[in-house]
């Protein structure tokens, strides 16, 4: 039997998995990636509670889908922009490594 | 959904997602995530979401996934090298992700809702389209324009961005 929990700690495997990879990591692309699974996680934890609020009318809760949508949205826009300041680094510095950019100014 | 569907696609999204966090190559990277999104996607409709599961499909593994590949691409970045790894860096890291995860787990476990299944839907056709759209449009209309303006700002970003040299 599937529960609630299990969706939970699933979700909250997939976050570690992300947190893991912005920790480790220094490809500034990968650690890019790892922050959309670490927003996915949370998508799906939120999908599941809405799933687990089922009202009377036997609807589950809708509210946390439109949640979720915005933040797919916001997360689509967030790519685009994160994106151009990569290749604009890149324009400027020649490297994606994290730990060559490490001085405010240049 | 039968439980051993639960763990498959449970199994695909967590095996592809480390396997982004894994990988050397960006490209390899990249496409890993494709296919942990797509599970994710199979875990959304698992929980009669379809619509948030298809969304997920189309503007994921579709547009945000090109973009990056199209980036990679085009930084033409290869296999990075080996550089001279961190040990306390990484120990840090592993030990802080690790201590996330037993958190989350035992503030699950306390969870008394967590130990029930989930309740049974009214009807088995549901136009979850429909309803969301509704809630779209009626009680999140507002976030719903702010989101137009700022996709709109980040499409304006975006072309500043990529036009302008950085100096």
């Amino acid at each position: 039997m599937i529960t609630l929990g299990h969706y939970l700690i699933v979700s909250g495997l997939l976050f570690t998995i992300g947190f893991a990879g912005v920790l480790l990591r220094r490809n500034i692309i990968i650690i890019f990636m790892s922050l959309e699974l670490m927003l996915n996680a949370a998508n799906l934890s939120l999908v599941a509670f809405s799933r687990f609020r089922v009202d009377s009318a036997g609807m589950p809760n809708y509210n946390a889908q439109v949640f979720v949508f915005f933040i797919i949205t916001v997360a689509a826009a967030e790519v685009a922009v994160g994106l151009a300041i990569i290749v604009a680094l890149y324009r400027a510095r020649q490297t994606t490594h994290v730990e060559d950019v490490n001085s405010l100014k240049f | 959904m039968p439980a051993f569907l639960f763990w498959l696609f449970a199994l695909v999204m967590l095996g592809f997602g480390a396997a982004v966090v894994i990988n050397r190559n960006p490209i390899a990277s990249a496409l890993s995530l494709v296919l942990c999104f797509m599970g994710l996607s199979a875990l959304f409709m698992s929980l009669d979401a379809f619509f948030i599961g298809i969304i997920q499909v189309l503007v994921y593994a579709g547009a945000v996934m090109v973009l990056f590949l199209f980036i990679i691409m085009l930084l033409d970045l290869r296999v990075e090298e080996r550089r001279k790894i961190n040990v306390v860096a990484v120990v840090g890291g592993s030990a802080v992700a690790l201590a996330f995860f037993v958190q989350v787990y035992f503030v699950v476990g306390q969870l008394s809702a967590a130990k029930q299944p989930f309740p049974a839907l009214g009807s088995p056709k549901m136009d979850d389209v429909r309803n969301v759209g509704l809630l779209l449009f009626t009680n999140y209309n507002l976030p719903f324009q702010i989101i137009g303006v700022l996709v709109l700002v980040a499409t304006i970003g975006v072309i500043v961005l990529s036009k302008r040299e950085l100096r």
